[in-house]
């Protein structure tokens, strides 16, 4: 209860620093030195947020939408073959580090927001994947046996028995992919994209503390916020699910 | 009865890339390091030994196909298949760089990266089909290791464009290695050292778990960018104000703010793999132990720890693994490591010298990787925890 309260305090904070940066300037001031300014103003806060989570989402959507897709087809008995490749791939995958792989997108997509998309994107399909696996290899057999027995085509076991129960899991791996994206998507304003980051790569060029602090506030208070969202969605899939 | 299959769909995969890999580019030739340059594929680059050379690559692509192939013979194929992928690249480096223009750059283009993509993932598939012994598995990577430096050592890539970035600036590359190590392992080290005493604590006294937890996911949520930058005015604060601090070697500049945010984001996974561990001891082992008339410490040191030990082993694994990652951010404030050769090409749009840092940074961080993921595997089964900062 106590956490709900707080999280709604936080998004309140969050929507009244968002709608009126200036009013919080008090705050922030003794944080700035000989006289500069407290609030970032080059581009609006407002608009920096849209397009951070435009790209997250954006990101995040397609990374779901493939992930889950290929989770699937390798858990069919036509794409099994695939499953142990599957997993090292992935296992590997997770271990390079996103700010190496947006390092190696701007060679391809060069500078802007399309190399941090994409980054963000590729990141974001491991842990999805791994726990669509997860939720589709772990289904108790007998209730996968139970629709099986009760005639279902394999396309609706898929739909009305295997995702159902996977969900929790799967959004789980959302959830984590959501809070790495918001992370990694600061650090694509070193190759130009539209984040807030902009506003910490600001700061940390004009030795600006407010700045660094106003644009770590704001993505982390994001990231609590995603993170409580999909928290309670699993919640929600799992109580639905039965379990 | 349906027939076998005779082509293993894995391989038909594999293949294609690898084939798509021969059709593009392999390199791309530029009169210095910043402008565009020429594409060019591996017989354009190197005439009729380039043709022979795809030829001979093709044969092993295509060798990958059949659906009874051997998991060995996959990586037999793989393996070679990989290093000449890597050598027929120096090749043509060295044919295509003429002695009167010093100044022209040959880089890796799609080409290179598509056959070397399709030889790790037939070696991938391989070793994970052939789920061979811990001990072979050591010796693979071991192998693997030596190899790569073998043949960055050998100077038969030295004509390609990341390694004239290290020539002409290898001194600078190995201290930066030596701070990327230093900061990863450093951070690594502090949070072991306060986060198992820290995680023990949570464990024996459940009431603090939610608090200490719930404080180190918080640290978790703030962003890499932000971690890093808010560290330089906080302790440039502490070091001019705190009597005695600046002596201590706290600064606000250089590794220590770094070293100070690796660190923060170490302890969550320690910490709470710590606790975990220690809680996933089976009640009847803890009263038997009891039983046998050991005391409270007694049970830590000789019971409950050696069997944690898994757990607490994955926590490493994920801590080294990221740090490794976040460390190249530090080279955005300053605080060097491989990060400064990313930003620092970056800035000057110079892409062979942010390959020059993200290169080495990702071969670190699977090389740490794969032998703690080894490490943990022989120390028995461990259940997964999983957290990730960017």
């Amino acid at each position: 209860m106590t956490g709900r309260v707080a999280l709604a305090a936080a998004a309140l904070l969050l929507a009244a620093f968002l709608i009126s940066p200036d009013s919080f300037a008090p705050l922030l001031e003794p944080l700035t030195r000989r006289g500069a300014p407290a609030i970032y103003t080059q581009t609006s806060l407002w608009s920096l947020t849209v397009s951070h989570l435009a790209l997250v989402a954006g990101a995040v959507a397609a990374s779901a939408v493939i992930a889950v897709g290929l989770g699937v087809l390798v858990t069919r008995d036509s794409g099994r073959d695939f499953l142990p490749l599957a997993r090292m791939v992935t296992a590997v995958g997770q271990t390079l580090p996103p700010v190496a792989v947006l390092a190696l997108a701007v060679p391809v997509l060069g500078f802007g927001d399309w190399p941090t998309l994409l980054a963000l994107f590729l990141y974001g399909l491991l842990p999805i994947f791994e726990n669509t696996l997860a939720g589709l290899t772990t289904l108790p057999p007998q209730v996968v046996e139970a629709a099986r027995g009760m005639g279902m085509t394999p396309a609706q076991r898929l739909w009305r028995v295997e995702l159902p129960l996977a969900l929790p899991v799967i959004l789980s791996g959302v959830r984590l992919s959501a809070v790495i994206a918001l992370s990694t998507a600061a650090i694509g304003s070193t190759v130009a994209a539209h984040t807030l980051g902009e506003v910490i790569i600001a700061g940390l060029l004009s030795s600006n503390t407010a700045f660094v602090v106003q644009g770590g506030a704001v993505i982390a208070t994001l990231a609590l916020l995603i993170d409580a969202g999909f928290r309670a969605a699993e919640a929600a899939a799992r109580s639905r699910a039965g379990g | 009865m349906k027939a076998a299959p005779r082509i293993s769909r894995q391989g038909a995969l594999f293949a294609l890339i690898g084939l798509a890999g021969l059709a593009l580019p392999l390199v791309q030739l530029r009169p210095n390091r910043i402008v565009p340059g020429e594409p060019l594929s591996l017989p354009a680059a190197l005439g009729w030994p380039g043709w022979a050379l795809a030829l001979l690559l093709a044969a092993a692509l295509l060798a990958l196909l059949p659906a009874r192939l051997p998991a060995r013979a996959g990586l037999a194929l793989a393996w070679p298949g990989a290093l000449l992928s890597v050598l027929a690249l120096g090749w043509a480096g060295a044919a295509l760089i003429a002695p009167d223009a010093p100044l022209a750059r040959v880089s890796p283009a799609a080409g290179f990266w598509l056959l070397l993509l399709a030889f790790a993932l037939a070696a991938a598939d391989a070793l994970a089909r052939l789920a061979p012994p811990l001990a072979w598995r050591w010796g693979l990577l071991l192998g693997t290791v030596l190899a790569g430096a073998a043949i960055l050592s050998s100077g038969v890539l030295g004509d390609i464009s990341v390694m004239r970035e290290y020539q002409s600036r290898h001194d600078v590359f190995w201290r930066e290695a030596g701070r990327h190590l230093l900061l990863a392992f450093g951070s690594l080290g502090l949070a072991l050292a306060l986060g198992l005493p820290l995680g023990v604590l949570v464990h024996q006294a459940p009431r603090l778990r939610g608090a200490v937890l719930g404080a180190l996911n918080a640290v978790q949520t703030v962003p890499s960018l932000a971690m890093f930058g808010i560290m330089i005015p906080l302790f440039g604060w502490i070091a001019a104000n705190v009597p005695g601090a600046a002596a201590a070697g706290v600064a606000g500049i250089g590794a220590f703010p770094a070293l100070v945010a690796l660190f923060l984001y170490s302890l969550l996974p320690v910490v709470s793999n710590m606790a975990v561990g220690l809680a996933s001891v089976p009640q009847p082992v803890a009263e038997a132990a009891a039983g046998l008339g050991m005391t409270r410490a007694q049970r830590l040191w000789r019971v409950e720890l050696p069997l944690a030990l898994p757990v607490v082993l994955a926590a490493v694994r994920i801590v080294l693994v990221q740090n490794i990652g976040l460390t190249v951010i530090a080279g955005l404030i300053g605080g060097g490591g491989f990060g400064a050769f990313v930003f620092q090409g970056l800035n000057q749009t110079a892409m062979d010298l942010v390959l020059l840092g993200a290169l080495p940074t990702i071969a670190l961080a699977l090389v740490a990787g794969v032998a703690l993921g080894l490490l943990t595997a022989q120390a028995g089964p461990a259940p997964l925890e999983r957290t990730a900062p960017a």
